[in-house]
């Protein structure tokens, strides 16, 4: 039965909100379906659930990043007026724990803080001024242990350690890998360079911070409304970790008001359930004001690498060796997933033979590192791609040139030895870069730099894995039904936060089945509702669910003819054609209507479902199965090359991007106005990376802890970014479709770092490259800057 | 202390609450199209007009309503009948997750009171204190200018 009607907890997104139009055409831009809400303030985000007799939950979070809880002390804040309860971990009746792989993160503190932003207790108040007040009123006696805030210090046999349990102690993940002859092959390199590169924390700083809702039902099922990428691993989280039974927890996940990767996993989720669970059947809401955010919520990992890079004198690479280290701070997340990927993109799209590569992942007492847009990609191409710069300033080579003569062609093997063989645009890509007139104009554009200021362009080649790798099922699940009105409903089992998928759903169902947008409806995804279809993360989102999607609508169309030949005594389902809101009998010229189809049909025959599973790489990367777990080996990419045209004030040492440029194969696209935002969208995070966004933590305490002094980039800090296609066609993508979500952040980093140094011949060991960083690397007596750009040239030496 | 406004058009008199502005519309009024991110000026987010001019509504307490005349994003158009600068960021793909987008429409119909054909470069001044984390502002941009082409009787470049 539609029973959907009833559902309070049901988001439904009609198509361009009933609005009348033409059938959509793949490859045309398309206002997306869920921008009226949007616009119009009427879009129900977690944010906005509220109701009646309403709880407010909070946590108290530890303040110190190593201790011991010797007790917490609850009565006085149990005591107020206003305060329903105070829990801590001896309510929790499941596993306690929470964590993707490896599940090491406690729901609520049982006697080790292992960072400032663990919760140690939970509060349920009447207001938020109670629960304030509350919190406050709860203290925590904590005993102080000794920390260990830097990664290779982490390492040392004497440190402390953050996870007893854990058999290599502070090394979450390792992995080794040598293709070629690895290492030796150095002998035989006319020319190497040798870089250090240390990348910072990056805050997700979505506008919509970590919160949701959650209530117990009169039928006991527990109902979260959360914020999240991820409402069907939640809901499994949800479950171990209290203790209660799969069928009677329900994860609802609206649009997200942003996530970026930073809603991939539990924030507030397992809290807030704990909290229904003490409510009495009363909804609670729970969010994170910004602090809050800042403090507890998961940052882009901060790395070092150590990069070695060796080649003939004619600039063709020859071996390569990278050492990485990532901090993920006190819990695995998804810590091991990053380096992994970082590890597989550590040299950038070219063909290397000879590599040597080795990551490490470390537990420390520093914020949680997680899953952030481009995930490990941007640490790493932010390192590689000023490896190529300084390799083509050794041979003094064209930096394009060099990128072109040793990209990544089909056939050829990445440098973790994985075969490609699905689509590849990377050359087109860099040979459409080098003929823009951004390129071909650039010395006459440098020249033009007016006093005080000294012009720099940079380039960047990028590639980014599509999906989960080789092991993790990397599978979607579409549900297609008929309803009594005629019209389509796709249940999405996705998240769209922000990126485009669900209104990219109108688009494929429309064009399949000749509809027009208003003859669909959408229900977000809700493990009541939707079918499981993974995380939205990994560039997967529209690959994935859309292939799922497509199958489900080609079987629809086909039950759709076949059911109205059969009703209008025609000869075979071939005879028959879908139009809008109508299937259509080419020889007679008779028709029937969607709806009146419906009314013959049962229940079980109005609803489709199609599986899509993504393919995996063919080639099995010799690593260890725990690493291979983690993804290691994938089988499709996308690729990109990026120029940044910059501006360095002499004077002050701002970075001012005037010029930028992005051209993609993410396959073929299919609405090019969500694949402009997607890469404008991505290109601006990667430039607040790459110029201001400084989050600083000093022994363990996160000292940026707002936006006054965590610096987004603004309207004035963005430059018009010219956005190009370089079309492939991926035989495995939906209507021949890669992922676009994620590569636009990695180019700015290495872009714009290229673009300094070739104004003002300056490189950093590190970014956010602020001005006063490059003013002070750009002072002849500045011996610590010079040192750091000293030891990148000192060790670069030429052979022969 | 009764306070009297107009909000949306609409005379409203209320019991003045202890609490900020953005408090009052989204709890105690049930507008939560107005948004809140960071709780302390530095985003827009809260952005309302008041008399007309935007101001942020994180860092406004009931009481400064008193005589006022409110417009939130809900009563700035519907989805039947979108204003024009609503309209523009529909059509131009200014809309990504769209948590900023309230308080950012709402700034550019003040932005374009105030100046009706901006330069883009005005259009990013005049926006700078509205943070957007999805889009890179770009197609915000040309939205803005796409409103002031309509709202001055030329074709939508």
């Amino acid at each position: 039965m539609d029973t959907i009607h009833d559902d309070p907890y049901l988001t439904k997104v009609r198509g361009w909100d009933g609005r009348a139009s033409g059938v959509p055409e793949i490859g045309t831009s398309f206002p997306r379906a869920d921008a009226w809400a949007k616009v119009t303030g009427t879009e129900k985000y977690a944010a906005d659930y509220y109701g009646s007799d309403l709880v407010w939950a909070g946590a108290k979070r530890a303040g110190l990043p190593h201790a011991r809880v010797k007790a917490i002390h609850a009565e006085a804040a149990r005591r107020m007026p206003g305060v329903l309860t105070v829990l801590t971990h001896a309510d929790v009746k499941g596993t306690n724990r929470q964590g993707v792989v490896r599940k090491d993160q406690p729901v609520l503190v049982e006697t080790l803080v292992r960072h400032a932003g663990d919760a140690v207790a939970l509060i349920l108040a009447e207001d938020r001024e109670t629960l304030k007040r509350a919190l406050e009123e709860v203290v925590l006696d904590l005993e102080p242990l000794p920390g260990v805030f830097d990664p290779e210090e982490a390492l040392k046999p004497h440190a402390p350690i953050l996870h007893e349990d854990h058999s290599t102690g502070n090394l979450l993940l390792k992995a080794d890998l040598e293709t070629g002859e690895g290492m030796g092959a150095f002998s035989a390199c006319d020319v190497e360079v040798e870089g250090d590169f240390q990348t910072p924390w990056q805050e997700h700083a979505y506008l919509e911070t970590e919160l949701g809702w959650s209530r117990v039902e009169p039928d006991r099922t527990l109902v979260i409304v959360a914020s999240t990428q991820t409402p069907f691993r939640d809901r499994s989280e949800v479950t171990e970790a209290l203790g209660l039974d799969i069928q009677k927890v329900r994860v609802v996940a609206p649009f997200p008001g942003g996530a970026f990767g930073g809603k991939d996993g539990i924030t507030v989720q397992t809290l807030l359930g704990l909290a229904a669970l003490h409510a009495g059947g009363r909804p609670v809401k729970m969010v994170w004001d910004r602090e809050e955010s800042f403090v507890a919520g998961t940052k882009r990992h901060p790395a070092r690498f150590h990069y070695r890079l060796g080649a003939t004198k004619d600039g063709v690479l020859k071996a390569l060796q990278v050492r990485m280290v990532l901090d993920t701070g006190p819990y695995d997340h998804l810590g091991g997933v990053v380096m992994t990927l970082a590890l597989e993109h550590a040299g950038g799209p070219y063909r290397i033979p000879n590599t040597s590569l080795s990551a490490r992942c470390v537990y420390t007492n520093n914020p949680i590192g997680g899953a952030f847009r481009a995930f490990g990609v941007a640490q790493a191409a932010g390192g590689m791609e000023q490896m190529m710069d300084l390799l083509a300033r050794r041979l003094d080579m064209d930096p394009v040139e060099i990128r072109l003569r040793n990209v990544l062609r089909k056939g050829d093997r990445t440098p973790i030895g994985v075969t490609l063989q699905h689509s590849i645009g990377m050359e087109e890509c860099l040979t459409a870069l080098r003929s823009h007139p951004l390129y071909l104009e650039r010395e006459k554009w440098k020249a033009e730099a007016g006093p005080f200021k000294r012009r720099g362009v940079g380039a960047a080649a990028l590639m980014h894995a599509i999906g989960y790798g080789p092991v993790v099922p990397d599978v979607a699940n579409a549900k297609l039904r008929l309803t009594r009105e005629g019209r389509i409903r796709v249940y999405s089992g996705v998240v769209d936060m922000g990126q485009g998928n669900a209104a990219t759903c109108f688009q494929i169902a429309g064009s399949i089945l000749s509809q027009p947008p208003d003859a669909f409806e959408l229900v977000l995804p809700d493990t009541e509702r939707t079918l499981p279809s993974g995380s939205a993360a990994a560039s997967r989102c529209t690959y994935t669910f859309g292939n799922a999607l497509i199958g489900a609508c080609e079987a629809l169309k086909q039950r759709l003819l076949e059911k109205a030949a059969d009703l209008l005594m025609a000869g075979s389902a071939a005879e028959m054609a879908l139009a809008p809101g109508k299937v259509h009998h080419l020889v007679s010229g008779r028709e029937i209507p969607l709806a009146g189809l419906a009314s013959f049909m049962a229940e079980s025959e109005k609803t489709i479902t199609h599986r899509f599973r993504a393919p995996t790489a063919p080639d099995r990367i010799a690593v260890s199965e725990e690493v291979r777990i983690h993804g290691l080996g994938h089988a499709v990419f996308s690729y990109a090359a990026h120029l940044a045209c910059v501006e360095v004030d002499e004077l002050t040492g701002a970075v001012d991007v005037r010029h930028y440029l992005s051209i993609s194969d993410c396959g073929r696209v299919i609405n090019p106005q969500a694949y402009e935002q997607q890469i404008q969208g991505g290109v601006a995070q990667g430039l607040g990376y790459a110029l201001m966004e400084d989050f600083q933590v000093r022994d363990g305490q996160v000292e940026t802890r707002d936006l006054a002094t965590y610096i987004l980039p603004t309207a004035m800090d963005v430059p018009d970014m010219d956005v190009e296609a370089v079309q492939t066609h991926e035989t495995t993508g939906p209507f021949g479709l890669k992922g676009v979500g994620e590569i636009g952040t990695s180019g700015p980093v290495p872009a714009i770092a290229n673009a300094v140094a070739d104004a003002v011949g300056v490189r950093l060991p590190c970014w956010p490259l602020t001005a006063e960083r490059v003013l002070e690397a750009m002072a002849p007596s500045s011996p610590e800057t010079r040192s750091a750009e000293r030891r990148t040239r000192s060790k670069s030496r030429v052979h022969s | 202390m009764m306070i009297h406004f107009i909000l949306n058009g609409e005379e409203t008199e209320i019991e003045a609450p202890d609490r900020r502005v953005v408090d009052l519309l989204r709890e105690d009024m049930g507008l939560t199209g107005t948004k809140e991110s960071c709780g302390m000026g530095e985003c827009g987010a809260c952005t309302i007009l008041v008399d007309g001019v935007s101001r942020l509504s994180c860092l406004m307490l009931a009481a400064q309503l008193e005589g006022r005349s409110i417009t939130t994003i809900e009563g700035l158009g519907s989805k039947e009948a979108l204003h024009p600068v609503q309209e523009a960021f529909v059509e131009q793909g200014a809309v990504q997750c769209g948590f900023c987008i309230p308080g950012m429409v709402l700034a550019s119909v003040n932005l374009l009171g105030e100046n009706p054909a901006p330069t883009r470069e005005e259009i990013r001044k005049g926006l700078a204190g509205n943070l957007c984390r999805c889009t890179g502002y770009q197609k915000i941009v040309d939205a803005v200018e796409s409103a002031a082409s309509h709202l001055q009787g030329k074709d939508t470049p």
